[in-house]
């Protein structure tokens, strides 16, 4: 309500004015990242950078904090050490100097809800609203979180609805949606914020086989239509196919990084070699 | 028109699409036969005991069953029952909101009042709030621990249906609290998180997502706590507040001598409403309800026929879609009643 007071929100609202001068910088910026839940240290200092308008697939084992690294870059989880930066902007903190020395100041959650609204999530088990239709999922946020009017809304919702291959399912409630239509409607969901960045967590590794093709398929053409996207998968010929950098974490740490010519074709990394060996 | 399915016709013609359908004779259970015999009796004879008794006074009961004082009874005991009822949800909310909430202090505050509120009996609360002006004979509004700006005394304000409606509110806002936090403890923890990367806020993440999908879980019970709540009403002779239906019927029975005829009005009063209620119940709970037979819509995986149902017309639609969606828990209660 009271915006221009709250101290933390005119950084978020800079962020918007001088995007121009952040060309330069990558997309996402990760620096010496830490998380520990509880006493478990999932992540042990991670360095990643994701060009703008790039797509990074992130492979490991299951426990190697993949899905930790991406939630961590919408502050579903909150930080223990290190930075992200989105943008060129620090998520979850704002920070000062004083006599020399940096302090941080954790965000107000309005603060961090706004931030978070610029970037797309698309999950494993989809997470669709189960009482709105697929129109309705689609229309949410912009509604809700950005304020539009219903009618523009509604106008883009259908326009993403036809573009992941859906205008004859937007009455449709989720339950009355295949798995695969499903996880559609929660990328036309995502897309309905404008996002800069779109995450997607093991997208489509809740379906069954025969429907992963045409989440892949809408994948890929959100690739082409220059989104930088940061994917966490199993699907070693997606990421061959559409990856500019492959990026295959282990316990808590990148192993190896690089186009997937060099990850997939020709690890160097031994427990790269063990991995990929299990699941080509 | 088709006799296709009037079983045994089509045994000879060949149309059965089972040619080798079983038809063989049921297990004998002469047990059952026994049993429903020993009922049926039993059931004739307490009939039997209530029409032919002539204590009971049907004439009685029947000519004070549309008695004027009765019937208005009856309203206020409505009257009641809906106002507490409705006083007790918007608490209930709250509570369970503030059960979850990161600030400790209200979490505490929260399961205080739960604790206390539970752990009484609703008479002796009853008792207490009738007896508020005793203890507190004015009342006022100010700074707290300094200067007072509006004092008025107790006894003007707080009547005895005021006492009775907000002694039977505080109490039932505890246990429907509880009810309230199973609902929204029974909600897909996914749901919120989708939410949040949406860029939502706390509060319209409760509003718009969790608390539309908690009400499944939700309502029903409370359909019980009403009909229960219909019969608490009749101790708010505690408070004292003496025009609903146990009062009445009671003050009338006593007068005329007459205490069993009058009882049996005031059960079947009671009984009429419970039997409207629970005809509404049936109707909430198919609305927000699991089992929705035939009208189901398909779950989530396998093919996507063009013969898909559209969605469903009538307004179980969209409860039918958050069942079918298993977003929320199947036995709620279990990891939250005591």
């Amino acid at each position: 309500m009271s915006a221009p007071t709250d101290p933390g929100i005119p950084d978020a609202q800079k962020s918007g004015s001088v995007q121009a001068d952040r060309s330069g910088t990558p997309m996402v910026e990760v620096r010496e990242l830490h998380k520990e839940f509880g006493h478990v240290h999932v992540l042990k200092g991670v360095d990643l950078e994701v060009e703008r308008g790039s797509v990074c697939v992130i492979l490991g084992p299951s426990g190697s904090g993949k899905s930790t690294l991406l939630r961590c870059m919408n502050e579903l989880e909150e930080i223990t050490g290190g930075s992200v930066l989105v943008d060129g902007e620090l998520m979850g903190f704002r920070e000062t100097t004083d006599k020399g020395s940096t302090r941080l100041h954790r965000l107000h959650p309005r603060v961090i809800a706004k931030q978070r609204s610029r970037i797309g999530m698309v999950f494993q088990r989809f997470n669709l609203f189960p009482h709105m239709t697929a129109l309705e999922n689609v229309m949410e946020a912009p509604v809700q979180v950005r304020g539009d009017a219903k009618s523009k809304a509604r106008a883009r919702a259908l326009e993403l609805l036809e573009r992941v291959g859906l205008s004859d399912r937007v009455d449709h409630y989720p339950a009355q949606l295949s798995g695969g239509q499903q996880q559609r409607v929660a990328i036309a969901r995502a897309l309905a914020m404008d996002p800069e960045l779109m995450l997607f967590d093991e997208p489509t590794s809740a379906l069954d086989p025969e429907l992963v093709g045409e989440v892949l398929a809408v994948m890929q053409d959100l690739a082409r239509s220059g989104m930088t996207m940061v994917v966490v998968s199993h699907e070693i010929g997606f990421a061959r196919e559409v990856a500019d950098k492959v990026v295959f974490m282990d316990d808590g740490v990148i192993v190896e990084e690089g186009p997937p010519s060099e990850v997939i074709d020709a690890p160097r990394e031994a427990r790269t070699k063990d991995f990929l060996s299990h699941v080509l | 028109m088709n006799d296709h399915h009037s079983s045994p016709a089509h045994v000879g013609t060949g149309t059965d699409p089972v040619p080798n359908r079983i038809h063989a004779r049921p297990v004998p259970r002469p047990g059952r036969l026994v049993s429903a015999v020993l009922v049926l009796v039993l059931a004739a004879m307490a009939l039997n005991g209530l029409v032919t008794n002539e204590n009971f006074r049907w004439d009685v009961v029947w000519l004070y069953l549309r008695d004027v004082t009765v019937v208005r009874g009856v309203g206020w005991t409505l009257v009641l029952t809906a106002s507490s009822m409705v006083l007790a949800i918007l608490l209930a909310v709250t509570l369970a909101i503030m059960r979850r909430s990161g600030n400790p202090v209200m979490r505490w505050t929260s399961w205080f009042y739960i604790w206390f509120f539970r752990g009484t009996p609703v008479y002796t609360q009853l008792v207490f709030w009738g007896l508020l002006a005793v203890l507190y004979p004015r009342l006022s509004i100010g700074i707290p621990f300094g200067p007072e700006f509006f004092v008025f005394d107790t006894d003007d304000y707080i009547t005895a249906f005021w006492a009775a409606m907000l002694g039977l509110a505080l109490n039932e806002a505890a246990y429907l609290a509880e009810i309230v936090r199973a609902g929204l403890s029974s909600v897909d923890p996914g749901q919120a998180e989708a939410a949040k990367a949406l860029g939502m806020k706390d509060s319209k993440i409760l509003r718009r997502v969790v608390l539309p999908q908690a009400m499944r879980v939700i309502v029903p019970p409370t359909g019980n706590e009403t009909i229960s709540m219909l019969k608490t009403t009749s101790l708010v002779l505690a408070v004292p507040f003496t025009l609903e239906l146990t009062f009445v019927t009671n003050a009338i029975g006593n007068r005329i001598f007459q205490p069993i005829p009058l009882l049996m009005v005031a059960a079947l009063w009671y009984l009429l409403i419970t039997s409207i209620l629970m005809v509404g119940q049936h109707y909430i709970e198919q609305y927000y309800g699991r089992g929705f037979g035939t009208d189901r819509p398909a779950g989530t995986g396998g093919g996507n026929g063009g013969g898909r149902r559209r969605r469903a017309k009538n307004g179980g639609g969209r409860q039918a879609a958050i069942a079918a969606s298993g977003t929320t828990k199947e036995e709620p209660f279990m990891d939250v009643t005591p």
